[in-house]
């Protein structure tokens, strides 16, 4: 294939994810490897943000509480990492492990048993009761996590982070872990996207333009929904355990509402129904986050209305305008 | 528990309930009238909080402040509509979710950089100082018992305004048909912008009285929006009458959550968390919460 024909949408995704390649690189050469660790937490909640995009962009559910996956993912693998270290059993039987093949895939699995639990409730509602309840069930979570004072409550939960991955790549090395998190991220952007094109992807986005209709057609849409529901509270479980690994410290704020808000604005600031859009908006939130501040103390009271432009005038969001005119309807491609 | 202790908890929860109610009855003509997600409904409460805060200072007496409060905040409700809000009715929720998410960050950031950051105490006004013996043997706190008696008062002038008034005919009308009460040639944005009024002007009335029971601060706003969200879910988006069984019952059940579950030896977790299990349970039955406007 000539690689002078690609679209402008591949030139895009190219470019973002060769920046992010090298990013590392460049700061060992500008002796900026500190910054190193700050570039994995924008790569992790890239990922957090992809997972939104399933059920917002895709799904059309405007969930309010995806924070909580995020951090009951963190929390796991923060809970078996503390066992193991001090050598408790958990639940009187079973010792915490520092094997991130167990604490990983235990993240993934129960953030995404609860997100099935919860979208068993919420599903049944929809529009504005929809956007409630997935907020009221993430903030039963957060209170959850607060409450628990053998695991810090409040104040949050150190653990000893040094861990080993499949033997080969250890997470106090910052780059590895970096590259590490990035060939993940590229998984999960390739994953995503054969899965919205699948038969499955395609119903869930029939459920999003007129549920009524691909009832009609005879889909048990509920079922639909809340697999990918559940798919997608997984995915920001896996996010949250790598989240984890990357702090060695986490505290219920990381799953408070607010965290939850700003998901939704990493989904829509990058362009919604793109998958590769909320990676774009992950890195210019916490860009944002991080730079604004240097300007002035009250940069909230510039972001605020940032967010009430964006909503009002650039609703396709910062991929959306590099697509060409006839690509910006977003959804799957 | 003793009696005692339960009966002054059942008036603590009681005038927990007409608190939310306040907020609720605004925020769910809001959401059913207009069907518009409003998360900067806490702000208005924090801002009367904010006003009745400074206006006590200035005037030296707490209910020449709570009516300015009042009055300020619904300025603000109404400026805010105006600008931000009213384009964003016919958007689609997520829209709406984020704008006003954006107006949270920037009404407590803007709170921040008028007031400051340091919490005020206020202090609960002298005529109303002090405790009456209800019941022999439980003093409880009077203004505590004012604050009860105001949310009954504005919540029994609401129901005749709702009930009786053609305004209120027109609010329910809307909450039930919007479009069709506009094609009956009713104003329909003048009305919204009343019902956003009204809905601030309660808000600041409920953050302007808790200020002397709770503490003015940055974020105030917040854990109170999200318990209101749950009463007007439970009682059903768009009605009246069910914000205030909600919020009754949201009062009492939070109240008491933080209490029975430690007498009984159950783990203090559910403290917090009572109010969701309860919302999710009622849900769980009835998707469209105990009395919702619209069938």
């Amino acid at each position: 294939m000539n690689a002078l024909k690609l679209d402008r949408r591949t030139w895009f995704v190219i470019v973002l994810l060769a920046a992010l390649a090298v990013l590392p690189l460049v700061a060992i050469a500008t002796d900026n490897d500190y910054q190193i660790a700050q570039f994995r937490r924008i790569l992790i909640f890239a990922i957090a943000a992809v997972s939104l995009d399933l059920i917002l962009g895709y799904g059309g559910m405007v969930s309010l509480g995806h924070a909580a996956f995020f951090g009951v993912g963190a929390y796991i693998v923060a809970i078996l990492n503390w066992h193991a270290a001090r050598e408790v059993p958990l639940f009187g039987m079973m010792l915490g492990t520092h094997n991130v093949l167990v604490t990983w895939t235990a993240a993934a699995m129960l953030s995404g048993a609860l997100a099935c639990l919860i979208g068993l409730v919420s599903l049944r509602t929809s529009g504005i009761y929809f956007i409630m309840i997935t907020l009221a069930f993430a903030q039963m979570v957060y209170f959850f996590f607060v409450s628990l004072r053998a695991y810090g409550g409040d104040d949050g939960l150190r653990f000893p982070g040094d861990t080993v991955v499949l033997g080969v790549i250890d997470t106090e090395n910052d780059v590895a872990f970096y590259y590490l998190v990035f060939g993940i991220l590229c998984a999960v952007l390739y994953a995503t996207r054969r899965l919205v094109n699948s038969r499955f992807g395609l119903v869930v986005q029939g459920c999003r333009e007129n549920e009524r209709r691909m009832k009609a057609l005879g889909f048990a849409t509920f079922r639909y929904k809340l697999a990918c529901f559940t798919l997608a509270g997984a995915l920001a479980g896996f996010a949250g355990a790598l989240f984890a690994a990357n702090e060695s410290y986490i505290s219920p704020s990381i799953m408070h509402w607010t965290r939850s808000g700003d998901l939704i604005v990493m989904v829509v600031l990058g362009g919604m129904g793109t998958l590769i859009g909320p990676v774009v908006g992950a890195v210019a939130f916490l860009f944002l986050e991080k730079t604004l501040p240097d300007y002035t103390e009250h940069w909230m009271v510039v972001f605020g209305p940032i967010l009430l432009l964006l909503v009002l005038f650039a609703r396709r969001g910062i991929f959306g305008w590099f697509l060409p005119k006839e690509d910006r309807h977003g959804g799957g491609h | 528990m003793s009696l005692l202790l339960f009966l002054e908890q059942t008036l603590n929860g009681l005038q927990l309930g007409v608190t939310l109610f306040l907020m609720a009855a605004g925020l769910t003509l809001v959401f059913g009238i207009m069907n518009m997600v409003n998360l900067a409904h806490g702000s208005l409460y924090m801002i009367g909080a904010f006003f009745a805060a400074s206006f006590t200072q200035w005037t030296g007496s707490f209910f020449l402040a709570l009516p300015l409060a009042i009055l300020s905040t619904f300025v603000v409700g109404v400026l805010v509509e105006a600008i931000a809000l009213r384009t964003l009715y016919s958007r689609d929720h997520l829209d709406q979710v984020l704008a006003t998410f954006g107006l949270i960050l920037f009404f407590n950031e803007l709170t921040k950089i008028v007031w400051g950051p340091i919490s005020i105490f206020m202090d609960v006004p002298p005529l109303l100082a002090g405790r009456v013996e209800l019941i022999a043997g439980a003093p409880y706190p009077v203004y505590r018992l004012a604050v009860l008696g105001v949310g009954l008062a504005v919540a029994l002038g609401l129901w005749w305004l709702i009930a009786r008034t053609r305004l209120g005919m027109l609010i329910r009308a809307g909450a039930s048909n919007r479009e069709m009460v506009g094609a009956l040639g009713v104003d329909i944005s003048r009305l919204y912008m009343l019902v956003f009024g009204l809905g601030a002007a309660l808000a600041a009335l409920a953050g302007a009285m808790a200020g002397p029971i709770y503490v003015v601060e940055i974020g105030m706003g917040d854990a109170m929006l999200i318990k209101t969200f749950v009463v007007i879910v439970i009682g059903g988006i768009g009605s009246i009458r069910g914000a205030f069984v909600a919020a009754v019952i949201v009062g009492l059940v939070d109240t008491f959550g933080r209490i029975v579950p430690a007498q009984l030896g159950l783990p203090t977790a559910i403290a917090e968390m009572a109010i969701y299990i309860l919302m999710a349970f009622v849900l769980f039955f009835k998707p469209t919460g105990l009395f919702a406007a619209r069938a």
